[in-house]
């Protein structure tokens, strides 16, 4: 078995995620590559390097892959997919965008968002907003698989494999003429990841407003928290999209999930309920959220909060 | 320009889900069904395109059984001009879809093709992106924005931190996100109206595609329950189950 992982990086770091997918990899087993592909990747190449497992890290250096556009960077994976057995990336919106192109170029099924590795050829996935797990097995010659990175432990540091250029004469995918990027608009955080954080406070309609989220920064600053919210909030314009925890927003299993203010329906129990311990505060005896949380508060959140945050 | 938009008939968002007792999948039967939300609000954002005079006829497809015809009415009466249903009771996954999609693609010849994002049974994300790579277009994923410039289109993309904006050259493929719109809801005249507008049924087999799954389904099981927790009385209490029995704090 050979493995291709493609790395994921921003602002010139390599994602954290990199590290759960070659986890993934290495339950599957075989020789795992990584491939770095963006513009002035060397740094981010030399982070790969270390993780454990990986026994090559082949880097495409090339201003068509600066933001690991979908046209080029699947030209790319095509090229190279030739030599392997697994293809495999995060299912985060990089991977998402990437891989189903590349399964399509090489006429073969994609498996999403693995939480489990059966065997080489058989894995577990959740459908129906996670309210269900099924078992599938691909009889492609090449599995293309994103992976769901917080069902899977990341590697530790220590590795050193070797860092080659990818000779990118034979790819297709550097003359790009389909596609440009424009723009970024990242919102700026200070606080941890929401995906990769021990700690998640999020709120929901009950916050009444999005003023009112600042009742949370001082718990999360307390606990290295990040907060997150429901679709209800996003919707109602409290927050920005990117904190959306649920089935159309992330995917969070942290070791401590607050909930405050939300009821708790099913596409956001999708993206939470996985979580170690899950803490409610609601106001609302009744609501779902309840069934899900290990320590459940009936408290109106107004009152709740700031006694919460003075004794932590 | 013309728009394909395609949607997927699926279990209704609101159902809490059964899986089958021998565990073989979920259980559809007598199981109230819809248009999937993504698949909405791509024939929202099409019928838009037409309303501002971008578009010029809008068809909506489908690929699925025959009861699918139901959700391509629902499309027709949202807005769309025409409705093509690919008729098969094989199970349908991504690469077999887009497959079908495809070919009619290139029949049909679109400016745009709008899909949703994902479908919200099988979860998997991958069909817009399918169909982009094996029509040879550009695509435009996850849009909450969408702009025709003259031969270009601008999407805005939302990604993990944050909004992205790419330009495409036309023709493109786009799915959409959540926040790409508010769907309307069909009012009866146009549900009525909705009844006498063209619906050309093909098979697989008239386009010359195989579209059942390669992946195997072995089996389908609940999720790990949890166990139902315990309410405390105030914040102090909390802190302490907290602290001392869940060790988290």
């Amino acid at each position: 078995m050979r493995i291709l992982v493609l790395a994921e990086h921003h602002d010139g770091v390599l994602a954290g995620t990199t590290a759960h997918v070659v986890a993934a990899a290495k339950a599957i087993g075989g020789d795992i590559d990584v491939l770095v592909a963006g513009e002035n990747v060397a740094a981010i190449a030399e982070a790969a390097a270390k993780l454990d497992g990986v026994s090559r890290v082949r880097v495409a250096d090339h201003a068509a892959y600066a933001h690991l556009l979908a046209e080029p960077t699947a030209a790319l994976l095509n090229a190279l997919a030739g030599d392997y057995t697994h293809l495999l990336a995060a299912a985060s919106t990089t991977g998402k965008n990437v891989l189903p192109r590349v399964a399509a170029l090489k006429d073969v099924a994609q498996i999403s968002e693995i939480i489990a590795v059966e065997s080489p050829d058989t894995f577990k996935r959740p459908i129906y907003a996670g309210n269900a797990i099924a078992t599938v097995q691909s009889e492609d010659a090449l599995k293309v698989i994103t992976v769901r990175t917080t069902a899977f432990d990341a590697v530790a540091e220590g590795g050193s494999a070797a860092v080659e250029a990818v000779d990118l004469s034979f790819t297709k995918g550097a003359d790009n003429t389909q596609s440009t990027f424009l723009k970024e608009e990242l919102a700026k955080s200070d606080r941890p990841e929401l995906s990769a954080a021990r700690v998640v406070i999020s709120g929901g309609r009950g916050m009444g407003s999005g003023e009112n989220f600042k009742l949370l920064d001082g718990i999360a600053n307390k606990l290295g928290a990040a907060i997150g919210a429901s679709r209800a909030a996003v919707d109602a314009g409290f927050v920005p999209n990117d904190m959306q925890v649920g089935q159309t927003g992330k995917i969070v299993a942290p070791e401590l999930y607050i909930a405050v203010g939300i009821s708790g329906a099913i596409q956001h129990l999708a993206g939470m309920k996985d979580s170690k311990v899950i803490v409610a505060i609601n106001k609302d005896e009744e609501a779902p959220i309840f069934q899900v949380a290990d320590y459940g508060l009936v408290a109106d959140l107004f009152e709740a909060l700031p006694e919460l945050e003075s004794k932590l | 320009m013309k728009v394909l938009v395609a949607v997927k008939r699926v279990i209704d968002y609101n159902v809490k889900i059964r899986v089958k007792p021998d565990h073989s999948d979920v259980d559809l039967t007598n199981v109230k069904m819809a248009m999937n939300p993504f698949c909405e609000i791509a024939v929202e954002e099409a019928v838009r395109l037409k309303e501002r005079g971008v578009a010029s006829e809008v068809v909506a497809v489908t690929v699925g059984p025959k009861a699918a015809q139901e959700q391509l009415r629902t499309a027709l009466a949202l807005g769309a001009d025409r409705a093509i249903h690919v008729e098969t009771d094989e199970r349908v996954e991504s690469l077999g879809a887009a497959k079908a999609l495809a070919k009619l693609v290139e029949e049909e010849q679109p400016g745009l093709v709008i899909l949703g994002k994902q479908a919200i049974d099988t979860d998997n994300n991958q069909t817009g992106q399918m169909l982009a790579a094996l029509t040879g277009l550009p695509q435009g994923t996850f849009a909450s924005e969408v702009k025709v410039e003259g031969e270009k289109l601008q999407v805005t993309r939302e990604i993990d931190g944050g909004l992205q904006t790419i330009e495409l050259s036309l023709p493109a493929i786009v799915t959409t996100d959540l926040r790409l719109n508010e769907p309307r809801y069909a009012k009866l005249p146009d549900i009525m109206k909705a009844k006498k507008k063209p619906l050309d049924v093909k098979t697989p087999a008239d386009l010359g595609v195989e579209v059942a799954s390669k992946v195997k389904l072995l089996k389908v099981e609940p999720p790990a329950e949890r166990q139902g927790g315990v309410k405390v009385g105030s914040v102090d209490e909390l802190v302490d189950k907290l602290k001392n029995e869940a060790k988290v704090l």
